[in-house]
Formats: C-alpha cells, structure tokens, sequence
C-alpha cells in the first residue's frame, strides 16, 4: 500500500533524509529503528505532509496515489495516520468537537453521511473504552494539561475513531511508564487487521515487546541501513546502535 | 504646536458648526460653552499628539467629511440590528435621533427611571447635576470637548436602590444611505446602592456614505453596587466612531465590561476606570476582530484610587487584510491605594504580512505594596496547532476557524448572560467562519 522510493527531505537547508526505500503491505507492521537524530521523526513528518520539510528527491506512492502532492488533510482523509511524539496542546478547541469534525469530514470524503450526535456519542464511548480513556477528558480543550499518558491514548483513541489504513506512531512509547505503554499497545494490536498497515518508530525494543512487528528497520544517517525481523530489535536492544556503525564504517 | 494647516481647519470648522447650533438659552449651555472654548482651544489631536498617534482622527475626519450634509432622517429597518432573544429595555437612536417605535421599556419606573437627558438637566433633577460631566474630563480630550459642546441626544439612566434590573440595550444606529452622517451623543447612567444592571450599547450602520459618531458614556457604580457593560461594534466598513466610556467606581462596587469590535472603518474605544473606592472588583475584557483596512484602536484606564481594590484585564485581537490594531493599557496605583492587585493581558494574532498591531501596557505604580503584572504577545497562526488538525482530516480552513475560535473563546467564556452569550458566539463564528 505503501511505497517510498530514494526519498530524500531537508529542513532549513539541512538534509535530513538521503535516500528512504521501504515497501509496506497491507497487514504489515514496520517498525522504524535508530539512534537519535537518525531521520525517524522526520520520516514520519514528511509522510504526514508537514509542510516545514522540503522534499528534494524520491517517490512516495500510497494506494496508487502521489502522497507528496497531497495536502495533509486529503493524506488523512485517504487513510494516512500520524500519532504524534509530542501530540498538540490546543485550548480552546474541545475533544469531542475536534473529533466530531474530524470523523466527518473524514466520512464525507468517503461518501458516507455524517454522524448524528448519539451514534457519534455511542462510537466515543465504544472507541474510549479500547485505550481506557476517562469519558472526563472529552468536554476539556484539546490535550490541554493532559498529561504525558493520557496524550498518548488520546493518540490510539484518535487513530481508532478515524480507522485509517496506514498508520504512523512516532515515539508512542515515550514518555509512558509500563502500565500505560502496555494499554497502548493493545489498542494499536485491536486495531491490527489484515487490511491496513502499521509503522512503529520507536528508540527502544521495549514497545516492540507489545506490538511485534513483522520487519524491523534501522535508519541511519537518513536512509535504512539494515532491514531483518523481530529479532534485529531484540540484537540492537542488546548490542546498541554502535555495531551498525560500525558495520558501516567498515563497509 | 506642530498642527498643519488642514488640521486646524477642520477643528475650526468644525467649532464653527458646533457654535452655530449652540442655544445659549437652554440649561447647561454654560458647560456647552466651556467645552466649546477648551475645544477650540485644544484643536482635534494632531498626527503627533502622543494619545493617537496611532489614530490620526483629525486627518481622517478632513479627508473623509465635509461636516456640511444636515443630519437625515433614515428609513431604515432596525430589525436585523436587534437581538431578538434578549429580553431587554430597548432603545433605539437612529442618526441620532430616538426612534419610539422601535424601542420598548418593560422595566418598571421604580427600578429604573429613564428620561431623555436634555429633560434631567432642565428639570434640575439632583442626580443628573452631580454627575453629568463631571467624569468624562472634558478639559484634556477634545473629542470629549467636542461631544460635552454638541451633544443632541441622550438618555439619563438612573437604577434605583437596591434593584436587580432587567438589561437595558441602546442601539446606536447610523444610515448613511442618503448621505454623509455625522452624530454626537451623549448618555449618563447611574446605578445606585445594592443594585446590579446590564448596558449593552450596540453600534451597527449601513450605507456607502461615510459615517462619524462621538459618543460619550458616565457610569456611576456606588456602594455595594454592579455593572456589566458591553459594546458591540458591528458596523460597515465606513463608520467612523470615537467613544469615551468613563466609569467612577465607589466602595465594594464591581464592573464587568465587555467589548466587542467586529467591523468598522476607524474605531477609538476610551474606555476608562477610575476606583474612587475600596474593595473594588473590575474587570475588561476585550476582542477585536479586524480585516480589510480597518482600524480599532483601544485605549483603556485603570486609576486606583484607594486601598484593596482588584482589576483585571483581558484584550484580544486578530487581524487580517490590511487592518491595523492598536491596545494602549494604562494602569494608575495611586499613593493611598495599597494592597491592590491589579493585571493586564493583551494577546494578538497577525493572520497577513500587511496587518498591524501597536500594543502598549503603561503602568505607573505609586503605592508600594501591590500585585500587578501585565504581558502582551503578538503571533501568527499556530502552524503547529494547524498541522495537528489537518491530520485529522480536517480542511485548513475548518482548522484556521478552529483555531481562531479557540483563541477568541476565551473572551466569550467571560460572558456571564446566556442570552447575550449565545448571541455574542453567533457573531465571532459568522465573523471567523466558523461552520462547524
């Protein structure tokens, strides 16, 4: 469903990534390894159509469209998923009006009628009790003094109630301590089928513990390095990211 | 002074036009006199005269009045000015002239008497010769010069003792249809002891001439007593206005005061506190909504007088097009006036290259042991908060609308009547185009 090719992106005049190739099938889950400042974070930007990052060079085609020609939204409204690391603050704007607004435009791209008010309610409440998310943080602003978990499953929340087909988690394990990763986690495993796409960038084997991908990637320097199994995340957990290094400073 | 030659013609046209209608026989014409002298001797403000320098109204009124047309009488229908949900003492002045058939009293005499106050003066009514023009000073402003010389209409609003009233609405219409408009008015309220009232002054206007009002308001709080204040500020985009709202504040009263600036060409609000009193509580809040080349201009007053007294103070602002903002906030703690808190906020959004603001907190603190602070921020469009809704699905003008709704909501949660709260929103969400 997805497929980048040679994707290369700078930001304020500094490249970032030098050359991205990955293919991601329907019912796959990618995971996205490597030290910090590698590219990940901007690997999942660029995807989502942030407008900050320059893209230079490379294709990204996503169920047989130009991703890079569309508009962030029209991105979303196909199918395209961005947890973020550092989810938006946003006063003043409501959850349960921002995700009313969002499914139904998102529904009325897909040619579907809009919700009413009690089927909206009844699919919050059903879609909450999957992150274990308190009815309480509906009626308060937008991640407003949420804290750093309860931002998280408002992620997974979002992601369940939009049902997209590829989906993004950038750094969802930061910031969570082991109760809370453990309830996102099998909100994304919930939401796993064999229709859509997952791609798991993370840091730390630790998520990949929860949500076992089917290939683990390490990006370095702006482009994948090293492609392999479940098992590549458990070598790097062991060994670090320095033998990659290594490698390559050898080859 | 360092006025030019234009300025000071319109000053002294425009003292010619006022002494030509000046009846000297009539009561308080004295004071009309005296104001016309310190008019004439202070001229309209210069483009240098440091309290608009961001206003140039001398140079606007030349340009854009001949001060020649007489006033018209309209035949416009108010109806869609009104708010119909409100259940209100209505009054209407249409090019300044009260219109009966459109207003409507349903408070009873013995919570608020309500006369026209040409009528107050003549009748020596004790209330209005204490207060009238002893508030709004007329001696260092001559717009307020101007008005105190010239009014024609205005109302004497006095809320008995100890009275929970129903709100009161004056509509200030103008109708430039048939020609250049040009009105001077004038009103005075006064809530006694224990009482709580509601003024809602609502300024709209249509037609293609150019329009211009000068309107003064005194408010006289007393002990024990509330005011909520509001001005709407819906106008087309040639009205022209200059308003001064003075409040004088004694012990244990509260204000509440509400502006809203949604259209217009050139708008000054003076707005002005003075706490003459202890255990005060006021609060300002404020939203400008501004595009096209418009120009609302906010000059706001605090002066604390004695000790223990609160206020607080919120602005907002977003401006498109080619418009211009301007927030002057002043706050004076005076020697006798300890233990005051006092705050100030004003928070600005630039949507285009080309829109402006000017923000400037002035306070000047005598007293030594108060609480007072005050910031301003001016930004753009919060790109990070834009990005975040778009994906969610959400198109960039829904997202733009969210956002500037959000940012202007903080003014609306401040409202504390439903109805006016509910009719205020309807207005800022027609205005950010905000449909959903």
């Amino acid at each position: 469903m997805l497929t980048i090719k040679n994707l290369q992106a700078k930001i304020d005049g500094k490249q970032i990534l030098t050359g991205v190739n990955l293919e991601v099938k329907a019912g796959e889950v990618h995971a996205i390894m490597g030290p910090n400042g590698s590219g990940k974070s901007t690997l999942a930007s660029v995807l989502a159509g942030r407008e900050e990052y320059e893209v230079t060079e490379g294709q990204v085609e996503f169920l047989g469209k130009n991703l890079l020609e569309m508009a962030p939204e029209e991105r979303a409204r196909d199918g395209v998923f961005l947890a973020f690391q550092y989810p938006v603050e946003i006063p003043g704007v409501s959850t349960i009006n921002f995700m009313k607004t969002a499914l139904n435009q998102i529904r009325v791209h897909r040619g579907q009628q809009p919700l009413d008010a009690v089927s909206f309610l009844k699919l919050m409440k059903e879609k909450m009790k999957l992150v274990e998310m308190d009815q309480s943080l509906l009626n308060r602003s937008l991640n407003e003094g949420f804290s750093g978990g309860e931002k998280k499953r408002n992620e997974i929340f979002q992601m369940a109630m939009l049902e997209p087909k590829l989906s993004i988690l950038d750094e969802t394990d930061s910031g969570l301590d082991i109760d809370a990763l453990k309830i996102v986690a099998n909100g994304v495993n919930k939401l796993r089928n064999k229709s859509n796409g997952v791609i798991v960038v993370t840091h730390y084997q630790r998520l990949l513990d929860y949500i076992i991908p089917d290939f683990v990637h390490v990006l370095y320097r702006g482009r994948i390095v090293k492609s392999g199994t479940k098992e590549l995340a458990l070598e790097l957990e062991a060994k670090g990211y320095d033998w990659i290094k290594d490698e390559l400073a050898l080859a | 002074m360092n006025v030019s030659v234009n300025e000071s013609n319109i000053s002294s046209e425009i003292a010619q036009l006022i002494e030509k209608d000046l009846v000297l026989d009539i009561p308080g014409s004295s004071l009309r006199k005296e104001a016309l002298e310190i008019f004439k001797r202070l001229g309209l403000p210069a483009n240098k005269a440091e309290e608009y320098k961001d206003t140039p109204i001398a140079r606007l009124l030349q340009k854009n009045f001949s001060f020649q047309s007489p006033s018209v009488r309209s035949t416009a229908d108010p109806a869609s000015f009104l708010i119909p949900s409100l259940e209100a003492n209505v009054i209407v002045f249409i090019n300044g002239h009260y219109s009966k058939e459109n207003s409507r009293i349903i408070s009873p005499d013995s919570e608020i008497a309500i006369s026209s106050l040409a009528d107050a003066l003549a009748a020596d009514d004790p209330v209005v010769l204490k207060h009238f023009a002893k508030h709004a000073d007329f001696k260092v402003d001559a717009l307020t010069a101007w008005n105190t010389a010239a009014w024609n209409e205005g109302l004497f609003l006095h809320i008995r003792k100890n009275q929970v009233t129903k709100p009161i609405i004056i509509h200030h219409i103008q109708d430039a249809v048939a020609g250049e408009v040009v009105t001077v008015s004038r009103n005075l309220l006064v809530v006694d002891g224990g009482s709580k009232t509601t003024l809602i002054e609502k300024f709209d206007s249509c037609g293609q001439a150019n329009h211009f009002s000068n309107h003064v308001t005194e408010v006289v709080v007393a002990e024990n007593a509330e005011a909520n204040f509001y001005s709407i500020q819906n106008d087309n985009g040639n009205r022209y206005q200059y308003n001064l709202t003075q409040f004088y504040q004694l012990n244990n009263s509260r204000v509440n005061t509400y502006s809203f600036t949604l259209n217009g060409k050139m708008i000054r609000n003076n707005l002005q506190l003075l706490l003459d009193g202890e255990g005060i509580e006021s609060h300002m809040f404020g939203l400008y909504l501004l595009d096209k080349d418009s120009l609302a201009d906010n000059h706001t007053v605090v002066d604390h007088r004695k000790a223990n007294s609160f206020s607080n103070e919120l602005y907002k602002g977003i401006m498109d097009g080619n418009s211009k903002g301007v927030f002057n906030g002043k706050i004076y703690v005076r020697p006798n006036a300890q233990k005051t808190n006092a705050f100030q906020a004003n928070r600005n959004i630039l949507l285009t290259d080309k829109a402006t603001v000017n923000t400037k907190p002035q306070l000047e603190i005598w007293a030594d042991d108060v609480k007072c602070s005050h910031g301003c921020t001016t930004g753009q469009l919060d790109e990070e908060a834009m990005f975040y809704l778009r994906t969610r699905g959400i198109s960039k003008d829904t997202a733009r609308a969210m956002v500037l709704y959000a940012f202007a909501g903080e003014i609306l949660d401040n409202v504390n009547h439903p109805e006016l709260k509910h009719y205020l929103d309807q207005l800022v969400s027609e205005r950010l185009h905000k449909n959903f």
